[in-house]
C-alpha cells in the first residue's frame, strides 16, 4: 500500500520539483534521480509481490471521503481545463466541447444522484498490475531519461542554434514549454500508476482522463498548427472512449443489474451480469489503444518530439487500452460480444500489417507497426481464456521493450543523420554500427523467433483454435493473425535489409551518441534480450498468479497448457546462437578479400557507378519495394475503418439488447 | 524423449544435406531427361559445392558471411525441431528467420540485382508464409497437438481430412523449391534468371554455404511432405512422397515465370480457397 501510493505520488511531486527546476543541469538531475527513484520503487513492489496473489486494500472512512471529494474536485477541473483548452478549436472540432460537457454530466449524474454503492476496496495489487507498473517505471523512466538530452537538442535547434552543450554544465533557465513538457510526463507515469493499481472504477477513470489530457498536451507540443490539430483529434477519439467509460459507470450506478464501483466485483460478475458496463469500457479501451476505427489518432501522434511518441506507443496510453480490456477478458469469454471484440482487434492487425508495408517513413511504420500489435492483443482479450490472457500480457511486456528501444533509436538515428526515411538509413551497420546494431535487436524482438513476440503469437494460435463461441470463430481469427504476419515479416525484413546495406558512398558522420541517450538505448537493448532470455521467470513471477488467481475464482478455466522444456530449451538454443554466431565471427573473421558488388558493366567507383553499354558513366540507385500500386493505403484503411466500425457497433448493439 | 528421437535429430544433421543433395541430383537429371538431354552424373551438386570451396570467396562485405551462418544455423535447428519429433510450428518459425537471414546477405552486398533478389524472396515468403502456418493448424485441428511425434502416430484419415492443406502445401513448395513459375528471387534455369537473383554476389564458401542450406532445406520440406501420410508407414508413405516431390519438377519445366503480384495474388487465393476452406470445413469431414 505504501509503496503503490509512493509510485503515484511521488510521480507527482517529482513532476512538480522537476517542472520548477531553476537551471536545465538541476532539471536533468532530478529527472535521473526520479526516475531512480521510481525505478527502485517498481522493483521492490515487485519482489515483494512476485508470485503472489493479489492484495486489496482499505482505506480509513476519513481518508476516502476526502480522496472521493479530491477526485470528484478534480475531475470537475480536469473538465474545465480541457474545456479551456477548446478555446481553439475549429468549427468542424464542435464535438469536442460537447464530449466534455457530455462526460461531466454523466460522471456527476453518477456520483450525486442517489444512493450509490459503497467501495471497500480502493486499491489493490495483483501480480498483472506489478508487471505494469515495471513497464511503465523502467521503460517509461528510461524514455524520460532519454528526452533530457533529446529536448535539450530540441530546444537549442529551434532557437536557431548549431551545437546545443552540454546539458549538465548547464546555467541556462529552462523554457517554460521544456518543463511543462517534463512535468507532464511524469504526471502521466503517475496517472499510468493510477490506472494500474485503481480498484475503485470512479478513480480509475479519473486517472484515465489525466492521461488522455497529457496525451493532448504533449502532442500538441510543438504548437505548430499540424500538432494543435492532431493533438484535438487524439482528444476527440479519446474523448468519445471517455463518454462511454462513463456510460458505464451510470450503468454501474443506477443501472438494473449489477451495482458496484469496484473493478473486481464488475470482473467477478461474470458474462451473465456485467456483460454491458464490460463492453461499454471496451469501447473506451478500445480508443486508448488506437483500434480501427480510432487508430488515426496515434498516426497523428508523431508529430510530437519522439520521446512523446515512444511513451505513447510502449509504456503508457496504448497499454492503459490494453490493460483494462485484460483487466474485463474474463467477462467476455466465450460470449458473441468477445468475439467481435476479437474481429475488431483481428482486422485491425491484418489492415494495419498491409498498410506497414507502404510506409517510407520509420516513426509510421513504427506507428502501423504499434496499432498492429495493440491488435494482436485485443483479439486475446476478447477471446478470454487463461492462454490467450496469457499470451497478451507477455505480448505486452515484449512489445513495451522493444518498440520503446525501436522508437527512440529512430530518434537517436534522426538526430545523427538528419532523417528518418527509411531510404535514408541505408548502410547504418557501417556508418553508425552501434546504434543500427540496437535498432537490429528491436526488430529482432519485434517480430522474430526466437524472440517474445512470436511466443505470444504460437500461444494465440494454440488458443484460438481450442475457442468454442460458434463454428469456424477461432479458425478465423487464426486465419487472420497467419494472413496478417506476412506482410509483418515483409516490412520488417525489407527495413532489416536497409540497415545492413553496404553503403555505396562513404557518408562520414563522426558525432557520438550523447551519453543519456547512450543509457537509455543500451538499457532497452539488454531489456529486449534479457526479456527474452528470462521469460519463463516473468511467467511464473507475474502471468501465471495472476490467471491461477482468476481461476481460482471459477472465472476462467484452469490454464491448462504449459510450454514444454524442450520448446524452451530449443527457443534458448536459438537465442545463444544470435549471440555467439557474432562473437564468432567478431572474434575469428574469416579473412576474403573484399570487391564491390556486381553492376552489369566495369565497376567505376566502388560500386556507386559503372561504366555501361556505350562507355557512359551511370550511377546506380535501388530502392525498397513498398507495393504501393498492389496495397493502395487509403482503400485498405477505408475497408478497415469501415469494417471495425460495424463490428464495433454491432458488439454494442449485440451486449444492450 | 526416447533416445530414437534424438538419434534421428542427430542423424539429420550428417544426413540431411546427404539426402538433399541426392534430391537436387535426381531432381537435375529428371530435367534433364525431360529437356531431351543426358544430364550430369547424381552426384554433381556435391561435386560443384566441393569445388567451391577450392575457389577464392569474394565478398561485397565480410559481413555477408556472418548472415549466411545465420541462415545455415537456423536452418539446421528447423530440420533438429522437425526430425526430434518436436513442435512443427517452431520448425516453421525458425524456417522463416533462416529464411530471412539469406535475404539479408544479399542485402547486405547492395548491388542492385542482390537487391531486386532478396527483396523478391521476401514477396516470395510473404506468399507462402500464411499457407504453410496452416499447415500446423490443420495438423493441430486432427491431432490436438503441433507436435511432430503425435503427428506421425495420427489417424491414417489425416490426409483424407486435409486434403485442402496437402493441395495448398504442394502450391507452396513449388515456390519453395524455387520451381518455376515461382522462381522469381533465384531460378535453377539460366535463360529466365535476372543474372543471379538472390546469390549475384556471393561466391566461393559463401555460395557453397548457400547450397548446403538448400539441401537441408529439402530433406524438411520433404518431412513435411511426409507427415501428411506419415500414419500409413514409411513403405507406403515415402514412395507416394518421393513421387509428389519430383511432380514438382515436372511442373518446373512446364511453366514459365510469373511476376511477383500475380504469385502473390495467385498464393493468397490458394492458401484461401483451399486451405482456410478445408479448415472450417473439418469438424464436418471426421
Amino acid at each position: 500500500m505504501y509503496l503503490i501510493s509512493f509510485l503515484i505520488v511521488f510521480s507527482l511531486v517529482a513532476g512538480v520539483a522537476i517542472a520548477m527546476a531553476p537551471t536545465v543541469g538541476v532539471q536533468a538531475r532530478r529527472i535521473r534521480f526520479s526516475v531512480g527513484a521510481l525505478a527502485v520503487a517498481s522493483v521492490v513492489l515487485a519482489l515483494l509481490h512476485a508470485s503472489r496473489g493479489p492484495e486489496f486494500y482499505a482505506l480509513s472512512a476519513w481518508l476516502t471521503s476526502v480522496l472521493d471529494w479530491l477526485f470528484i474536485a478534480g475531475g470537475l477541473g480536469l473538465a474545465a481545463l480541457l474545456l479551456w483548452f477548446c478555446r481553439r478549436i475549429k468549427p468542424g472540432e464542435w464535438y469536442i466541447p460537447v464530449l466534455i460537457l457530455a462526460q461531466t454530466g454523466l460522471m456527476l449524474y453518477a456520483e450525486l444522484v442517489g444512493e450509490h454503492p459503497e467501495v471497500a476496496h480502493p486499491f489493490y495489487v495483483d501480480s498483472f498490475s506489478v508487471l505494469m507498473a515495471l513497464i511503465i517505471a523502467i521503460v517509461g523512466g528510461l524514455i524520460c531519461v532519454h528526452a533530457i538530452r533529446y529536448m535539450h537538442d530540441y530546444h537549442a535547434h529551434a532557437a536557431g542554434q548549431h551545437e546545443a552543450g552540454d546539458v549538465d554544465a548547464s546555467q541556462q533557465r529552462p523554457e517554460r514549454s521544456r518543463s511543462l513538457f517534463f512535468g507532464m510526463l511524469f504526471l502521466f507515469l503517475g496517472a499510468m500508476f493510477g490506472i494500474v493499481f485503481a480498484n475503485n472504477l470512479l478513480w480509475l477513470f479519473f486517472f484515465w482522463e489525466v492521461t488522455t489530457l497529457c496525451s493532448f498536451w504533449l502532442i500538441s507540443y510543438s504548437r505548430t498548427d499540424e500538432a494543435i490539430r492532431n493533438g484535438f483529434r487524439a482528444l476527440g477519439f479519446n474523448l468519445i472512449g471517455g463518454v462511454s467509460f462513463a456510460a458505464a459507470i451510470v450503468w454501474l450506478t443506477h443501472g438494473p443489474g449489477l451495482r458496484t464501483w469496484e473493478l473486481d466485483q464488475l470482473v467477478a460478475g461474470g458474462s451473465a451480469l456485467a456483460l454491458i458496463p464490460a463492453v461499454l469500457i471496451a469501447v473506451a479501451g478500445l480508443s486508448k489503444a488506437a483500434q480501427m476505427p480510432f487508430s488515426s489518432w496515434l498516426l497523428g501522434a508523431m508529430v510530437a518530439p519522439t520521446p512523446v511518441s515512444a511513451l505513447l506507443h510502449s509504456s503508457t496510453m496504448v497499454k492503459a487500452g490494453v490493460f483494462i480490456l485484460i483487466k474485463l477478458s474474463p467477462v467476455f469469454h466465450d460470449t458473441y460480444a468477445g468475439l467481435l471484440l476479437s474481429l475488431v482487434g483481428g482486422l485491425t492487425f491484418l489492415v494495419t500489417s498491409l498498410v506497414a508495408v507502404n510506409q517510407r517513413n520509420a516513426k509510421r511504420v513504427l506507428a502501423y507497426s504499434t496499432i498492429a500489435n495493440l491488435g494482436l492483443i485485443v483479439m486475446c482479450a476478447g477471446v478470454g481464456t487463461a492462454a490467450t490472457m496469457w499470451a497478451a500480457i507477455l505480448l505486452i511486456l515484449f512489445h513495451a521493450v522493444a518498440k520503446a528501444l525501436l522508437f527512440l533509436a529512430v530518434g537517436t538515428t534522426e538526430h545523427l543523420i538528419g532523417s528518418r526515411d527509411i531510404e535514408d538509413m541505408e548502410g547504418l551497420v557501417y556508418r553508425r554500427p552501434r546504434i543500427a546494431a540496437m535498432l537490429l535487436v528491436g526488430m529482432l524482438g519485434m517480430f522474430l523467433a526466437p524472440f517474445g513476440m512470436l511466443l505470444g503469437k504460437y500461444t494465440c494460435f494454440q488458443a484460438f483454435l481450442s475457442m468454442e463461441v460458434m463454428w469456424g470463430d477461432g479458425l478465423m481469427l487464426a486465419a487472420i493473425l497467419a494472413f496478417g504476419s506476412a506482410p509483418t515479416l515483409f516490412f520488417w525484413s525489407k527495413w532489416m535489409g536497409k540497415l545492413v546495406a553496404v553503403p555505396r558512398r562513404q557518408q562520414p558522420s563522426s558525432a557520438p551518441i550523447p551519453r543519456d541517450e547512450a543509457i537509455a538505448l543500451f538499457s532497452l537493448t539488454a531489456l529486449t534480450y534479457v526479456a527474452c532470455a528470462l521469460f519463463p521467470l516473468a511467467d511464473t513471477g507475474f502471468v501465471m498468479p495472476y490467471t491461477q488467481h482468476l481461476a481460482s475464482l471459477g472465472l476462467i478455466a484452469e490454464p491448462s497448457f504449459a510450454m514444454p522444456w524442450e520448446t524452451i530449451l530449443l527457443m534458448s538454443v536459438m537465442l545463444a546462437g544470435l549471440f555467439l554466431m557474432p562473437l564468432a565471427f567478431w572474434l575469428r573473421p574469416p579473412k576474403y578479400s573484399e570487391v564491390s558488388g556486381y553492376l552489369s558493366g566495369a565497376n567505376v567507383d566502388g560500386s556507386a557507378s559503372y561504366r555501361g553499354a556505350m562507355g557512359a558513366e551511370r550511377l546506380v540507385e535501388s530502392r525498397g519495394y513498398y507495393l504501393s500500386g498492389f496495397i493502395e493505403e487509403g482503400k485498405v484503411v477505408r475497408v478497415g475503418l469501415i469494417g471495425c466500425g460495424s463490428l464495433m457497433l454491432l458488439m454494442l448493439m449485440g451486449a444492450l439488447l | 524423449m526416447k533416445p530414437y528421437a534424438w538419434s534421428l535429430g542427430l542423424a539429420f544433421i550428417f544426413l540431411g544435406p546427404v539426402v538433399g543433395a541426392l534430391l537436387a541430383g535426381i531432381d537435375r537429371r529428371l530435367t534433364a531427361r525431360m529437356q531431351s538431354r543426358k544430364g550430369p552424373p547424381l552426384l554433381q551438386p556435391v561435386y560443384d559445392v566441393l569445388k567451391l570451396f577450392e575457389k577464392d570467396t569474394l565478398v561485397v562485405t565480410r559481413l555477408q558471411t556472418l548472415y549466411l551462418w545465420g541462415f545455415l544455423f537456423f536452418m539446421v535447428i528447423s530440420g533438429v525441431i522437425l526430425f526430434l519429433g518436436s513442435d512443427l510450428l517452431l520448425s516453421l518459425f525458425a524456417l522463416t528467420v533462416s529464411g530471412i537471414f539469406l535475404c539479408l546477405a544479399a542485402y547486405a552486398t547492395n548491388s542492385p540485382y542482390s537487391n531486386i533478389g532478396s527483396s523478391r524472396e521476401l514477396m516470395l515468403m510473404m506468399a507462402y508464409e500464411p499457407m504453410l502456418i496452416l499447415v500446423p493448424l490443420g495438423f493441430f485441428l486432427v491431432t490436438g497437438s503441433f507436435r511432430v511425434s503425435d503427428i506421425v502416430a495420427g489417424s491414417p484419415w489425416q490426409v483424407i481430412q486435409l486434403l485442402g492443406i496437402l493441395v495448398g502445401f504442394l502450391f507452396m513448395l513449388t515456390i519453395k523449391l524455387r520451381k518455376s513459375p515461382f522462381d522469381l528471387s533465384y531460378s535453377h534455369h539460366g535463360h529466365q534468371e535476372l543474372v543471379k537473383g538472390i546469390t549475384t554476389d556471393l561466391s566461393g564458401s559463401d555460395l557453397a554455404i548457400v547450397e548446403i542450406g538448400h539441401w537441408y532445406e529439402n530433406t524438411i520440406l520433404l518431412g513435411w511432405l511426409y507427415l501428411f501420410f506419415a500414419p500409413w508407414g514409411p513403405w507406403i508413405a515415402l514412395p507416394i512422397v518421393i513421387v509428389l516431390f519430383f511432380a514438382e519438377v515436372l511442373v518446373d519445366n512446364t511453366n514459365a515465370r510469373l511476376t511477383w503480384s500475380s504469385t502473390l495474388k495467385a498464393s493468397w487465393l490458394v492458401t484461401a480457397a483451399v486451405g482456410v476452406t478445408n479448415l472450417m470445413l473439418l469438424p464436418f469431414i471426421t
